[in-house]
This record gives structure tokens, sequence and C-alpha cells, in this order.
């Protein structure tokens, strides 16, 4: 979740750059899925929390190919990490909280946190702070499809899908069907105020 | 929610009163986790002041705070400054000075939490004013509903039992007519407030809230129950009956008491409500109260929620913008 450089309104004067296709997109959550069960052994103990909002679909889309590869299916949590932000009182009104779901004590457990993009880190930071109300996890690994650099904590990724070297200016967007109707990745660059008049 | 303080909810939206609503569901999915806490009011200092008795409001409050992370202070009238003669305002300014970020209000006097707002930059909310205003009371009856119900709009809630001395009752009114449902207030002629319910059909007005009469008055309790959805009884005080407002307690049950019979004449399966604390067998006999119907334990739960949604979402608002 990118929140700290919002979309712009005016969507003329930003380049778009494709990433990812569907295709690539699909070849990336497969792989992770079979990294996923290559570095844990196998499904057991395993659970899949995906941090709101587009980490969710994610999450439920490396289960349900888990259990393609496996015959066994892996529970899937959406962890809304709203109240665990540094930044709020850097925003005048408080945002909205979406549900948190965890289908069981995690206690014991190996989670996957899995998010689209990962960027500062501060997110991530979040969801572990999150994810201790709901039981000591044996082990937390991160999965994300973009690892686009400038990290402000020492958090790295267990499974990426791509690495892409962007510039603080730009933005990564991945979007999914489930959410947006399509499944792409893009990397989005303002051009320099005034070239789009040229 | 972009609002210093929770006085009344007579000013409030339907979007902001569907905003806390929303943030209640989440705050209840905390409260069902094996850790309770969670980090937004960390460093904030909440003062719990009551100048009346209450249990369930000042303990629901207290957790509400706790379970946010923040530091909770709690004063009550006797043991503090009050007794010295201090006034309000005065030990208002001491909470501010020792560092208040958000002041949690319980006063016998109605408008006694507005006096106080004025006065501070801290964030108010009123747990209760005189026969004023009761907002986040009424909240935990609005989340209730539309958790037990589905939905408040177009809903019919009675609202049964002594009408003029409850603060309950009309911020209850305000909440539930501004998300689109109809109330019925019914009580003894002596115990009805005169010009409530136009104020607030005018009131509502004013916000661009139209609904066929929203509020409606009636001395008839089967004429109040009929199609109900709601039903919510209100408390009798014994001391309504030494100022001569009713004979007795038997005569205001007989006639006014939400007993199973009279429950019958409401919609089928609907919610039974009550603020608390009950005399049972007065205004609502143990049958009902304990009953299939009754939600009085679920409001109570609820409250901790809906408080807990009340404090994280006015903590937002005084910090500069968004970076």
């Amino acid at each position: 979740m990118d929140l700290r450089n919002p979309p712009e309104a005016s969507r003329d004067d930003v380049l778009e750059k494709l990433i990812l296709d569907a295709d690539g997109l699909r070849r990336a959550l497969t792989r992770i899925a079979h990294e996923i069960l290559e570095r844990n052994g196998g499904p057991h103990d395993l659970i899949l929390v995906g941090m709101r909002s587009r980490g969710a679909p994610l999450a439920h889309r490396l289960s349900s190919l888990i259990s393609q590869f496996e015959g066994t299916a892996v529970p899937v949590g959406e962890l809304d990490i709203t109240m665990f932000r540094d930044d709020l009182e850097l925003r005048p009104t408080r945002p909205a909280i979406q549900p948190t779901v965890i289908p069981r004590d995690l206690t014991g457990t190996t989670v996957v946190l899995v998010d689209d993009v990962l960027y500062t880190g501060r997110t991530v930071r979040a969801a572990m702070d999150a994810l201790l109300s709901f039981g000591r996890a044996r082990q937390i690994q991160l999965a994300v499809i973009v690892d686009r650099g400038h990290r402000e904590l020492p958090i790295r990724a267990d499974y990426v899908g791509k690495n892409l070297p962007t510039a603080r200016h730009e933005q990564v967007e991945v979007r999914l069907r489930e959410v947006d109707g399509t499944d792409e990745v893009v990397l989005l660059g303002q051009l320099r105020s005034g070239t789009n008049h040229a | 929610m972009r609002r210093k303080d929770v006085l009344d909810l007579d000013d409030f939206t339907a979007d902001e009163l569907r905003e806390v609503l929303e943030t209640t569901a989440a705050m209840k999915e905390v409260l069902a986790r094996p850790i309770r806490r969670v980090p937004p009011l960390r460093g904030k200092t909440i003062v719990n002041c009551f100048y009346e008795a209450s249990t369930r409001t000042r303990v629901s409050f207290e957790l509400a705070a706790k379970n946010l992370s923040a530091d909770v202070v709690n004063i009550t009238a006797s043991g503090s400054s009050v007794e010295k003669g201090e006034t309000l305002v005065d030990t208002t300014r001491t909470l501010q000075a020792l560092g208040a970020d958000m002041v949690i209000m319980r006063h016998g006097a109605s408008g006694a939490p507005y006096l106080v707002a004025r006065e501070l930059e801290a964030s108010v909310i009123n747990a209760g004013d005189g026969w004023h205003a009761h907002p986040t009371q009424a909240l935990l009856d609005l989340f209730t509903v539309q958790s037990r119900l589905g939905s408040i709009e177009g809903r019919r809630v009675a609202i049964i039992g002594d009408i003029l001395h409850s603060r309950v009752a009309r911020s209850a009114t305000w909440g539930f007519t501004t998300l689109g449902a109809q109330v019925v207030l019914c009580a003894p002629p002596t115990l009805l407030p005169i010009g409530f319910a136009d104020a607030v059909n005018t009131g509502l007005r004013a916000k661009g809230i139209v609904t066929a009469c929203p509020v409606t008055v009636t001395h008839d309790v089967d004429e109040a129950l009929r199609d109900a959805d709601v039903v919510m009884a209100l408390r009798v005080q014994r001391e309504r009956m030494d100022s001569g407002l009713l004979p007795s307690l038997r005569e205001y049950s007989r006639e006014w008491g939400i007993t199973r019979e009279r429950i019958a004449k409401a919609r089928f399966g609907a919610l039974v409500m009550h603020p608390g604390p009950m005399n049972e067998g007065v205004e609502i006999s143990p049958e009902v109260a304990y009953g299939p119907q009754s939600v009085i334990e679920a409001q109570v739960t609820n409250g901790v929620a809906v408080r807990m949604a009340v404090m994280y979402l006015l903590a937002g608002g005084r910090a500069g913008p968004a970076v």
C-alpha cells in the first residue's frame, strides 16, 4: 500500500509503464507459491495473511495455487493494519478500518504475510505488530509482488515477484481483477510540470 | 469524522453515524482477539470525569480507552476538589493543564459538557448530561439494532417510559431518525416532554432528512407497539412518585409496563432494549427482559466497541495536514 503518494487527480500528466501483464503476474504468483512450499517443506502449519486491501486477494490466489499443487488447503487471513500505523498522528482525520479476519490462533504456525508492494517497510512493521495479538507465530515470512526499494526499516521480503528499482516520486500500482477489474503491474512516473503542454 | 467533541447526536449527519457504526464493527473484531489491545491512542491521556453515579458507562469508557492504549484517569465528584467548592470550569482547566487529550464527562446539569467543551482544546465526550443527551448510549443502540436487524432505515422504534427525564430517549430519537427510522415516543402525559417531537421533526428537515412523520407521540402503549421493530423500555425512577408525576409504580406497570402479552403486539421478532439499570416488574417484566427477543445484554457488550470507535475517530482531527 503506497499511502504516502496517493494517485494524482489528473491522469493526463502521468506516464504509465507496464511492468507485468496478466500472464506475468500469474507466473510470478505460481513461482512464489512453489517457493513457499519448498522453503517450508510443504503446506503444513502454514497460514497466508493478506494485508488489506490488495494483499488479501493475492493471499487467496496463493492459497488456491498451493491447494492445486499439494491437494491441501492453506488457511487465509485478512489483516487491516490501520490502527498500528506509525503515521496516524500525521493525518487530519482517522482512516476507515476494514475488518480483520484471522481464522486461527497463530501460535506455532508459519505466517506468510502477503502484500502487493514493498516500499518503506512501515506497513510490514505495523502488520507484524498487529499479528502479535493473535498468538506467537513460530515464524513470519513476507511475500510481495513488487519490491521497489527505498526501505526505511530493517525489513526484507522472503518471496518477491519482481524487484523494480524506482525513484521516490514514481508510483507502483498492482491492479487485480478482484479490486480493479484487470490484472497488471504498472509504474507511474509523473512528467515534469510543463512537459505535457509542450 | 472531523469534529472536536461528541455532545449529542442532533448535529450528526447520517454519514457520520454510518462511519461510527462501521468503525464499531471493526472494534468488535478487536474485542474478539486473544489480546484485545490496539495502539492508536498510545501516549494520549483520557480523563473520565463523572459527577453522577454510573457503573456501565464509566467502566465501558475506561475499558474502551485502555483497549486503545490510552492512559486513563478517573475523577469522581466525591474525593476530588469539587468537594472543596471548585467550579466546573476550574476543574476542567486543571485537567487541561495536566495534559488531558480527551475528557469524558457525566454531569447532572443539562449542558455542562457544552460549557466544558467551549473552554477546552481537548475533545469532550458527553457521557450523559442531566435530562439532555447521552450520545454514546444512543450510538450503541443504533449499532445493536443495525447488527441484529441488518438495517435501521424504515424501521419503527417505540420508546416507552419516562421520556421527560430521559437523556437516552432524546439522543436515541435523534440517532434513529437521522438514519431514516420512525420513532414513537410513548409515556404517561405527565412524563412526555412538550415540543420535543416537533423540535426533532423540524431539525431533521433542516438536515435534509425527509421521512414521513419521523417522530410521533402517543399515550397509548398498544398504539406505540403496533408494527414496532424495536421496543425500548426506559427506567421509571421512584423519585417521580414523590413529585406527583405518577400515582404509583403498580399503576405505571399496569398501563405502560412491557409484558409478554404486550410485546406480542409488536412485529414478530421485534427487539427489546433497555438502557439499564432496570426495575424488573415495573417498566419491563423479567420474562421479557431475559426472553428471546431481549438484546439488553448485547447493548452492554456493544457499549465498549462503540466507545472505542468514537474515541478512535475523535483522536484525529486536530493534527496538521496529511504528509
